[in-house]
């Protein structure tokens, strides 16, 4: 392992030779442990409980990527890791440092992403004395980390980083806190990397039960009205490939979650679409009326489920997650099989293709499913109407034309979201980075910078609200200093748009403390402000222009698309509603 | 549906936290929860009685088979164990009942470990039954405190 110096002699007053190991200080283990874990980037933010990590940082050559606001950085680092599929990680200082990570580590948690943060803390001999910028972190995110750490010992360090990746990166991803005092920073022990990982109570089941995929296997063959329903495990596992090796093998058809949505081709014929509170209308009928549901890496949550004892009435259902606690949480399933996503599809396209059945009559045998299905798509559409003012469908379609689908998106929290998910058609795993569990508003563009890092060739586009933009707005000031291109597109509908639609809808139309238009400042030149560049569109005519010029510009952008205020997000299930309950245009 | 759990962890700080946040944080119930250090003293093991429909039940033992320190969890009303709880109560002794008392004590084979002119305090150990009964037992007398250890549960054979 080498640093920036190439040599192992860092700091001579911490090295010794007594035991013919190396000394180092628990920032030089820390860094050392960092490199071992293949992390080219940490986002985070100084302050004084880290200084002596901050100092030994001048020592490597990790890209540093300095945010403004501590939430960012666990976004930014959320984003790296969705994008890229490493494990993201964020340095903040103690007390207010760490309890700003909080939203953005259980934006991470909801939403199974692997991540490693390492706040500082006060000295241990003042920890519980209420000491300067002290605050009990690991106690404050215990139930929003998959695993945390607070590090009394510099001897224990090494471990602790080698543990924290290990449970991050495997079973179903999360991120995991490290709490480090400062004195454990400037402390010494010898130096050894742990080559193995034996954590006695975290084994986790990759490979599925072989009966059950059997059990599985015989379900399905004898399906007519089968549908696939896959979710963001899919994606953290990486079985994309597998997934569509057993949709095109049986002509299954896919509808996937917001958290899924890339890991099947937006635009493949089997595709459906999303599901749930705003799916589409096939999706949702299909789910509805199939007899035969294979949940893939899902976990049925509320706004797929919609009301959960009408959900998917008749059919049987097979769930596949590495998550025992996903399984016959919400609703009852008759196959469940443990398992990565990945190996249990692979063994299960294996069992099928061993099978004495005729495929060639079972795929027939779908015909009259796939005939229902077409009949749904022509009944109901996604659609919406045209007019003088910019439709914010309309923006989100023209990205998708202008960039040919192929740009990382990641989306904050609501109407742009929802439309993001809608009409932009993803067709590959990782390019579509939004808060689905949590619902995080303020995630996009953060999210986006860590994208960027992650690749600085690809375009990178936050769709955004007006609302929620200004909630890591500051982050703009990053993005320009580490001079990432990020564009963001704000549909900007001078409310809060998704909680308008609501009150619209079931709040008898009182739109209290939703309305924000007067008081938004001028995008485009808060953009300019900051030296990054702003545009903006009034009428859809210009829109187009305002793209292009975005796009080839090789700077932050920030659009400003005036949108229509009253648009809604349609289909729409109103909450505990059966998901066939849909509102629609 | 009641259910005994016993859970063995890792003997290190926080644990405890970690299990007491899963059933707050999730709305399951603890009725007890005992907990002490194994022969191995890195290991403890913590017996939770708790209650719930079998779907909650289930998601219970699976919650914590997910935190990383818990090694193993064992649904004790699946398999026969046995249940024991150690209670100290002290109640009134008035002379009238002070044979009564200790014929009581006898019969539950407790024993009395304090005595004062107005008090008996007396140590008793047994099932959820045999404690509810003696407590019942022992109301008209004038109960002044009782302090419970919580179950704590091993498998037989």
């Amino acid at each position: 392992m080498t640093n920036a110096q190439g040599d192992e002699k860092i700091n001579p007053l911490f090295t010794t030779r007594v035991t013919g190991m190396k000394r180092y200080t628990g920032s030089r283990i820390l860094l050392e442990s960092l490199k071992r874990e293949g992390v080219e980037v940490i986002f985070g933010y100084p302050g004084g409980a880290i200084l002596p990590l901050v100092e030994e940082l001048g020592n490597w050559d990790f890209k540093f990527i300095l945010v403004r606001h501590e939430q960012a950085a666990v976004h930014a680092a959320d984003g790296y890791a969705r994008a890229s599929g490493r494990v993201g990680v964020c340095l903040v200082t103690s007390g207010p440092g760490a309890t700003n990570t909080v939203t953005g580590i259980a934006t991470a948690c909801m939403d199974s992403i692997p991540l490693v943060i390492l706040t500082g803390q006060v000295p241990v001999h003042l920890i519980g004395n209420d000491a300067f910028q002290e605050a009990d972190i690991v106690g404050i995110t215990r139930p929003c980390t998959k695993h945390n750490y607070l590090v009394t010992d510099v001897k224990d360090l090494a471990r602790i980083i080698r543990e924290a990746f290990y449970i991050a990166s495997s079973g179903r991803p999360g991120p995991v806190l490290v709490d480090l005092p400062k004195n454990v920073l400037t402390g010494t022990a010898e130096f050894r990397y742990p080559e193995r990982v034996e954590i006695r109570g975290y084994k986790p089941t990759l490979d599925g039960h072989l009966p059950q995929i059997r059990r599985a296997a015989n379900l399905i063959v004898k399906a007519k009205r089968p549908v696939i329903y896959a979710g963001g495990g899919v994606i953290s596992s990486g079985a994309a490939e597998e997934l569509r090796e057993l949709a095109e093998f049986l002509q299954i058809p896919v509808t996937t979650t917001l958290m899924g949505l890339g890991a099947f081709p937006g635009t493949h014929p089997l595709s459906l679409g999303m599901l749930g509170m705003h799916g589409t209308y096939r999706a949702n009928m299909a789910v509805s009326e199939c007899d035969l549901l294979i949940a893939i890496g899902a976990r049925f949550d509320d706004r797929v489920t919609g009301k959960v004892k009408e959900f998917s009435p008749h059919s049987k259902k097979i769930h596949i997650d590495i998550d025992p606690t996903s399984i016959m949480k919400n609703v009852r399933v008759d196959i469940p099989i443990v398992g990565d996503c990945k190996r249990v599809l692979r063994r299960l396209v294996q069992v099928l293709r061993d099978d004495k059945v005729d495929f060639q009559e079972y795929r027939k045998g779908l015909l009259p499913w796939h005939e229902q299905i077409a009949q749904w798509k022509r009944r109901h559409r996604l659609a919406y109407g045209k007019g003088n003012r910019i439709k914010p469908q309309f923006v989100v379609e023209k990205l998708y034309e202008l960039t040919k689908g192929k740009a990382i998106i990641t989306t904050e929290v609501g109407q742009n979201q929802m439309w993001a998910a809608q009409y932009y058609k993803f067709e590959a795993p990782r390019t579509f980075l939004t808060s689905g569990g949590l619902g995080t508003m303020g995630y996009g563009f953060p999210a986006a910078i860590g994208a960027q890092v992650a690749f600085p060739e690809r375009l990178v586009i936050d769709i955004a609200g007006d609302g929620s933009i200004q909630m890591n707005i500051q982050e703009l000031a990053t993005a320009v200093q580490h001079k990432l291109p990020v564009k963001v597109a704000i549909l900007n509908n001078g409310y809060l748009g998704m909680v308008r639609q609501w009150q619209e809808l079931f709040h008898g139309k009182k739109y209290l403390l939703t309305r924000l238009g007067e008081w938004n400042p001028d995008f485009v030149k808060l953009a300019e402000a900051y030296g990054a560049v702003g545009l903006r569109a009034t009428h859809p005519d210009e829109v187009e222009a305002v793209i292009k010029e975005a796009l080839r510009i090789p700077q932050p952008v920030l659009m400003d698309f005036w949108v229509d205020e009253e648009e809604n997000v349609y289909p729409m299930v109103p909450a505990g509603e059966p998901i066939t309950k849909m509102l629609l245009v | 549906m009641r259910q005994t759990l016993s859970v063995l962890v890792e003997n290190q700080f926080g644990v405890l936290a970690r299990v007491a946040g899963l059933f707050s944080g999730r709305g399951f119930n603890i009725e007890s929860l005992s907990v002490a250090e194994t022969l191995d003293p890195s290991l403890s093991i913590m017996t939770i009685v708790t209650e719930g429909d079998q779907q909650i039940l289930e998601q219970i033992t699976k919650q914590l088979n997910k935190l990383i320190p818990v090694i193993k969890v064992v649904e004790m009303a699946d398999k026969p164990h046995v249940e024991r709880e150690l209670v100290l109560v002290k109640v009134a002794a008035k002379p009238e009942n002070r044979a009564e008392i200790l014929r009581m004590v006898e019969i539950f084979r407790g024993k009395v470990i304090d005595v004062s002119p107005k008090n008996y305090t007396i140590e008793i150990t047994g099932d959820e039954n045999k404690i509810r009964a003696f407590l019942e037992l022992l109301k008209p007398m004038g109960i002044k405190e009782v302090a419970r250890t919580g179950r704590v549960a091993m498998t037989r054979g």
